[in-house]
């Protein structure tokens, strides 16, 4: 076992892990954080895909140890102060879900997309998102929330300059 | 009206409503069974077969036993009959040949991921690790692989069988009087007209849902609960309690948060009987969620066929017969509904068109690889496939557009409800105004012209214009017709709606989600019915205590048959609050009428709530004599025919004839399914649906070595699509209300699936058809096209 201390959603915890732990196992076996979920066992799928210091990464790609020292955000922490993120805010508005079960992964994704280009274009993002799959929407639906995401975000910002 | 009466609320069935489902899936608050723990709870890790058919001769489980944190290790022979059976609940024939299905065999295996073992531990971890442990003794056996070799029996599936052949299921216009005799029409068709024979492959597929199965079950008190990421909850516990003489009533199924399921979950796994087998045995709480590699190794398949087609017409392209004889992969065992699926693509394979004489015949075959069973159309997507690109090659034959050749064979909208050569009645549909917005949207004439110019220049990447008029049977299913299918169930669904105290209403529906936005829909059509806003009403859906009849989802039911059973509840709602009211109000109930929500009485402003009605008779100080006071209601609704969406789709790719590479440039559909509850949701059914069937035409494959392995066995290897593979697409609809459901609808679960398959290979075939090319196998590869264009060059 070894002891690990890390920030997740916002929480410092420390916890004493197996060093083959995964980071998903971590985070939905040991913290009961259920919202990231397992797809695959080969890194394809995306399906649990978090923030590590604020980058996506594959949480079934990364061992618990490795976070040590780190800040890891979920899909459980994205929402501030029981205000929706933007991105998760546009996946509802523009029906970028069916089933849900690809959604934190993919929300989380968008999220890392998003930070490195507020304005992408449709092939952007189409490019930008290649690494998580979705059985449901046909992707077309999940396209339009990023893209919808990022137009809503310019007109925050609009607002806020605005007041300023 | 009166200057103070207020304004109905505005319909909620049509509004694009967001889904009330969302907000718990996109917080990450969600209930998916590999979420749950339980106190005391263990997990249980598979040990599964490496071979495609062998003898076990032993196995030893002493080593994995004394691992660290095992409970227990148990093969099939520790259990006999406790473990039950898995069922085929459609036999198609008397004669059918069905090798019994123990979940955990512990004689022989007859494919590659069957379960011979399974490890109890007080960690998923230690679990996997001891499986690891189990000393399998096996010896291999021949395997029947390929699906026409196993036809002939060169190799048996089940030795003890003595054939791989399971059923012949025959329907024959000319026998059952719907139209002529085929065989005359196809002579006739030789001597002075046109006959067209080819072969397509319907490869093997994986319905790949995004959440791995996953099984809990509880096995303390006095019922037995399993949860479950199933569609078919109903299904399920009737199945645990006719096969381990458990009462039913004892029995408790809950499909909480299901991860999608395609048909891929309508199933009654080894996985659901080992789980209970090993909680009963150990009286523990155990959980099972499969690794991807298994769910693609050993969750059913689906399509898999070889379909030989015989087409004949006249020399103007007017089709005089269609001969159909598939061969149809089961794998190891006829699963639930597997013999049955190929047997709904009867109906299907003379589609919107008007042909006088048709025969079918499929032959289902047993072999040494996974199961198949329903698979996103199951049956109707084979059928449509079939015969879109045989109307292509009979125009190609012609030498007419095969938009052309269609319209010449179709029914026109003023002939319907027409009966069909299969059989079925069509009530309603209108495909020439499909087609004719399908077209604008498109800019047919535009794209074909631009195609003409390439062709003439000879230009490296050529333009494909693929079309595909489909239609679909949906609403499984009116019971009576089920049951002359020889079905082992019903087809009707059942709801109750609940009027609380407080002015909120539950809705229970035995049809339960897993994607499709029941909760959302459901409650569009209860708050129109009831007058109720839209947020006050609660849909209770996949827990058997709680909706404790239905028949669960598949086959684009749930709306056509699920909500005509809402409907139905809420109207036997309003008419048990109706004498109510009207002795509150005073009145005669003749005088009462209800509207957005009141009763009131005529000629009058006197009126109470349907909210008031519910608070009235919670109390019940006041109520008629001779009337319970309770107003809530429960619907069972039979369907009394199936519902015919349609379509009209087209797409135009572009393929290098250097390299074989397709691109998709453009993709228009324009899906006829009736009146629309809720236009998002359904946008959202027919885009995903597209990318299913453009995925079977273009990427997906589940490919079997010749040992019987799985080679696509991760998602390395079986190519789910990607953002980046595919386009966004442009849908519309026109709307022909189905007229054998009070709500008009007729169900989008599978259109996008059924019909995009051979418009995509239509196109590419199109676009290369100046090469001498008339058929590309699927997937079509780029590997495959660049040598079909060779070969056709070489011809």
């Amino acid at each position: 076992m070894t002891q690990i201390s890390l920030t997740v959603d916002g929480t410092k915890v420390t916890d004493d892990v197996e060093p083959r732990m995964l980071l998903v196992q971590y985070l939905r076996e040991t913290l009961g954080k259920t919202g990231t979920v397992i797809g695959c066992d080969t890194s394809n799928c995306g399906a649990c895909t978090v923030h590590l210091d604020g980058r996506s990464v594959k949480s079934c790609n990364v061992l618990a140890v490795q976070a040590d020292g780190h800040e890891v955000t979920t899909i459980e922490g994205l929402a501030r102060n029981g205000e929706l993120h933007p991105v998760q805010e546009a996946f509802r508005e523009c029906h970028g879900l069916q089933c849900g079960f690809c959604t934190p992964g993919m929300i989380m994704q968008s999220v890392d997309l998003l930070n490195e280009n507020p304005h992408p274009t449709e092939a952007e993002v189409r490019v930008g998102l290649e690494g998580n799959l979705c059985r449901c929407t046909g992707y077309h639906n999940i396209v339009r929330s990023v893209l919808y995401a990022a137009e809503h975000a310019d007109v925050q910002q609009g607002e806020k300059a605005g007041a300023q | 009206m009166t200057a103070t009466a207020e304004a109905p609320a505005a319909p909620e069935i049509g509004k694009d409503r967001r889904r009330k489902e969302d907000q718990r899936l996109i917080t990450g608050r969600t209930r998916w069974t590999d979420n749950l723990t339980l106190p005391g709870m263990v997990h249980l890790a598979m040990v599964r077969s490496p071979f495609a058919h062998a003898t076990i001769t032993s196995i030893d489980t002493s080593a994995a036993a004394s691992a660290p944190n095992i409970v227990a290790v148990f093969s099939g022979a520790d259990f006999g009959d406790e473990l039950g059976v898995c069922i085929n609940a459609w036999p198609i024939t008397p004669e059918q040949v069905t090798p019994n299905h123990s979940p955990m065999p512990a004689d022989r295996v007859a494919f590659a991921g069957e379960i011979v073992a399974v490890v109890v531990a007080r960690t998923a971890a230690a679990a996997r690790d001891a499986a690891e442990l189990v000393d399998v003794e096996y010896d291999e056996l021949p395997a029947a692989l390929d699906l026409k070799e196993s036809a002939e029996d060169k190799v048996l599936a089940h030795p003890e069988s003595g054939t791989n052949k399971s059923a012949l299921w025959v329907f024959d216009s000319g026998e059952a009087g719907t139209g002529g005799n085929v065989e005359e029409a196809i002579e006739k068709a030789r001597a002075d007209g046109i006959v067209i024979e080819r072969e397509y492959r319907q490869q093997r597929l994986i319905p790949a849902f995004m959440e791995p199965r996953s099984v809990v079950v509880d096995p303390t008190g006095e019922q037995l609960t399993m949860w479950s990421a199933t569609q078919i909850p109903h299904i399920l516990r009737f199945a645990l309690a006719a096969t381990t003489g458990v009462p039913e009533s004892k029995i408790r199924v809950i499909a909480p948060d299901v991860g999608g399921g395609f048909g891929g979950k309508l199933q009654v796994t080894p996985e659901e009987w080992i789980a209970w087998a090993v909680a009963r045995r150990i009286s523990k709480p155990v959980k099972y969620t499969e690794t991807r590699s298994e769910s693609l190794q050993s969750a059913h398949h689906g399509r898999d066929q070889w379909q030989k087609l015989v087409l004949a017409a006249t020399k103007d392209g007017t089709v005089t017969g269609f001969k159909v004889d598939l061969l149809a992969d089961l794998g190891a065992y006829v699963a639930i509904v597997g013999g049955g699926v190929p047997v709904l693509g009867a109906f299907m394979f003379n589609a919107i068109y008007k042909f006088p004489a048709y025969r079918f015949a499929c032959q289902t075959v047993l072999t040494n690889k996974a199961w198949t069973d329903a698979y996103r159309g199951a049956g109707r997507p084979e059928a449509t496939y079939a015969v879109e690109r045989m109307m292509d090659e009979l125009a190609a034959e012609v030498g007419v557009d095969p938009l052309e050749i269609r319209e010449k064979n179709w029914i026109k909208h003023e002939e319907f409800p027409f009966t069909t050569v299969a059989g079925l009645t069509y009530d309603s549909g209108n495909y020439e105004a499909a087609t004719a917005k399908a077209k604008e949207m498109f800019g047919y004439d535009a794209l074909r012209a631009e195609q003409k110019q390439r062709r003439d220049a000879g230009d490296r990447v050529q333009l494909g214009i693929g079309i595909s008029t489909f239609t679909e049977m949906c609403g499984l299913a009116p019971s009576r017709v089920l049951g002359s299918l020889d079905y082992g169930a019903g087809g009707w669904e059942h709801a109750g709606v609940r009027m609380l105290a407080t002015g909120k209403v539950e809705v229970v529906t035995g049809s339960s989600a897993h994607g499709q936005g029941h909760e959302t829909a459901f409650s569009q059509i209860v708050a129109d019915r009831l007058g109720v806003p839209f947020e006050d009403v609660e849909i209770l859906h996949g827990d058997t205590q709680v909706a404790h009849k239905g028949l669960d989802t598949y086959g684009s039911r749930s709306l056509t048959v699920g909500g005509e059973a809402l409907v139905l509840a809420a109207d036997k709602v309003i008419e048990k609050a109706k004498p109510i009211a009207a002795h509150l109000l005073e009145a005669n109930a003749d005088d009462v009428e209800f509207a957005a929500g009141t009763f009131s009485v005529k000629g009058t402003d006197q009126g109470k709530t349907i909210q008031e009605i519910a608070l009235a008779t919670f109390a019940a100080h006041d109520y008629p004599e001779g009337i319970e006071p309770s107003i809530d209601a429960e619907s069972t609704y039979d369907p009394v025919n199936f519902s015919f969406p349609h379509g009209t789709h087209l797409c135009a790719m572009e393929v290098d004839t250097e390299t074989g590479q397709s691109t998709m440039r453009k993709y228009v559909c324009v899906d006829d399914i009736g009146n629309i509850i809720n236009p998002l949701i359904v946008s959202g059914q027919v885009h995903g649906g597209l990318v299913q069937g453009i995925a079977q035409a273009l990427w997906e494959e589940a490919v079997y070595d010749d040992s019987g392995t799985l080679v696509s066995g991760s998602f390395v290897d079986y190519l789910l699509p990607t953002s980046a593979d595919t386009i966004s697409f442009d849908i519309e609809h026109t709307t022909s209300p189905s007229t054998t459901n009070s709500l008009g609808t007729k169900g989008v679960g599978e259109a996008g699936t059924i019909a995009s398959t051979p418009a995509v290979v239509n196109a590419i075939v199109d676009a290369v058809r100046q090469h001498g090319v008339n058929d590309i196998q699927m997937p079509c590869t780029p590997e495959r096209v660049w040598k079909a264009i060779q070969e056709g060059a070489g011809a």
